[in-house]
């Protein structure tokens, strides 16, 4: 981890009408670092990327990406402070008006203006890094099964080889094959292009492949966070409670009886 | 006393930001639409679905609304020995009100709810976020070729509806009611003037705005699943007819009342 983190977020704070989602996060991604956020469901874990990214806009706090705060930046400035991020959507959310290849392509053709012709053989070589051959460029995504969406979906956010790439539960909806499939493909497209990754997940298994470093997000602040390799000793009961999957713990989901 | 006025207060404010976030969304659109890119393959397109595939829904209403215009305007003034006005009635009709007011209410239902569903789905499965993480601005990409398409697309619409209507009325005048042909169609010459056309045009130009602005506003804002979806489609709907019929008003008192 280098000195200068390539985003650094500070007390953090969003919220939905009287839902307060986030209370103060804080956390800090090392340039080419692999961090995982995990979390139960509704815990804030997508609430935290997509104000990282821009999508929605925290009440309070700092985001910093490379040093610059990024917190209320507003048309131009805020797509040029995108341009560098990639992000691998939960349902995919591909351009179902749109064949595989061109969703691939689209950054590229859109975002950078690159022409139609030399787009596509970039996002043929991008779709057989996932396993996908040429031929499967010319579906569209409602052709496709989950998996091999999930797999386009990956593509496309590495297309624009990012500088930072985000992950929200990667592995979601997968079979167990496939999921492993996803998640030696996040690391291998995550180490081949150098990258820094944010993700989010509920999925241990997943957690552990992927991560450099996890970070424990409950009730919007991070309650622990270090190295992938001590999770399993951490010491913290609501990590212990997460990991082992466990009802009863300090984090509680009150269940009226019948 | 507070208990009876406070819904009331609360759904007139609610309706005047409703109002403020319309036009400030029109306004952003308006600003983006002179910035490039410009997406002439995407407006090109949208004015195929707008224009080219509402032209026999337009068509038909068009006809029988001329046929029936006829027939209700003979027995009304033949008892007043005034047949010869049926032409003049039948043509300014058509032009000044119901050629741009019917085929904007069917295109309201054809497009805008069409419009409301497609960009209120990308909402809920994340392609909007998506095309902004590709460096695409969604309301550029997705609200301005609709706007110009349909701006363009309901004068054109308009234009071939009157002269279907006025086709209509002919044919009831003539072989049902035994008009004179060459009467027929010089009355209606002689007494449509450019006034009678030029507003019915303008008027559809305004309803193409109204209609894929309140399609797109709708599904843009759409949330919450199938259900949120559903909503921005009746929303769609109703509101742009709404707003047609009330625009239709204040335009004829600009055209017509002096």
């Amino acid at each position: 981890m280098t000195a200068a983190p390539k985003i650094a977020v500070a007390g953090l704070h969003k919220s939905f009408g009287a839902k307060k989602v986030l209370r103060g996060v804080d956390l800090s991604v090392g340039t080419g670092e692999s961090v995982v956020v995990i979390g139960g469901s509704g815990s804030g874990k997508s609430v935290l990327i997509k104000c990282i990214l821009g999508l929605l806009r925290p009440e309070g706090g700092s985001i910093l990406v490379d040093g610059q705060e990024t917190v209320g930046l507003t048309g131009r400035d805020r797509e040029k402070m995108r341009r560098p991020f990639g992000m691998l959507f939960q349902g995919s959310a591909l351009f179902d008006s749109l064949p595989v290849w061109e969703n691939v392509a689209f950054g590229l053709i859109q975002g950078e203006r690159m022409p139609r012709r030399q787009a596509k053989e970039i996002a043929l070589n991008k779709l057989a890094a996932v396993g996908l051959e040429a031929p499967v460029g010319e579906l569209y995504p409602a052709e496709l099964s989950g998996g091999m969406q999930k797999r386009v979906a990956l593509a496309r956010a590495i297309a624009k080889e990012p500088a930072v790439i985000f992950f929200d539960e990667p592995t979601t909806g997968l079979d167990p094959i496939m999921s492993d499939v996803i998640n030696k493909l996040i690391v291998k497209c995550v180490r081949d292009l150098g990258a820094t990754a944010v993700s989010i997940t509920h999925d241990m298994v997943s957690a552990r492949h992927i991560a450099d470093r996890i970070a424990m997000i409950h009730e919007g602040r991070i309650v622990w966070s270090g190295p992938a390799a001590e999770i399993d000793n951490s010491g913290n009961p609501y990590v212990d409670q997460f990991i082992h999957g466990r009802a009863e713990g300090p984090i509680s989901m009150p269940v009226r009886s019948l | 006393m507070t208990n009876v006025l406070q819904p009331i207060g609360a759904a007139v404010l609610n309706g005047l930001e409703q109002i403020g976030r319309i036009a400030l969304f029109a306004l952003e659109a308006i600003a983006l639409a002179f910035r490039r890119p410009f997406y002439v393959r995407l407006i090109g397109r949208q004015l195929i679905d707008i224009g080219y595939y509402s032209l026999p829904v337009v068509g038909l209403t068009a006809i029988f609304t001329g046929m029936v215009l006829v027939l209700q305007s003979y027995t009304g003034f033949s008892r007043f020995n005034a047949e010869s006005a049926i032409p003049n009635v039948v043509v300014i009709s058509l032009t000044r009100e119901l050629g741009p007011v019917l085929a904007g209410l069917m295109v309201a239902g054809r497009i805008g709810a069409a419009m409301a569903a497609e960009i209120g789905t990308m909402r809920v499965t994340e392609q909007i976020d998506a095309l902004s993480t590709l460096s695409t601005n969604p309301i550029k990409y997705l609200v301005v070729p609709r706007l110009i398409a349909g701006l363009i697309s309901l004068p054109f619409l308009v234009a071939i509806a009157d002269i279907i209507g006025v086709f209509g009325g002919y044919v009831i005048a003539v072989y049902k009611l035994g008009f004179n042909s060459a009467v027929y169609l010089r009355n209606t010459i002689d007494f449509v003037t450019d006034l009678d056309v030029v507003s019915g045009l303008v008027k559809a130009a305004v309803f193409g705005f109204v209609i894929t602005l309140m399609g797109c506003y709708q599904g843009y804002h759409s949330r919450g699943g199938a259900q949120g979806v559903g909503a921005a489609t009746t929303n769609a709907v109703v509101s742009a007819s709404i707003m047609i019929l009330v625009l239709n008003y204040f335009l004829t008192e600009v055209f017509f009342s002096r």
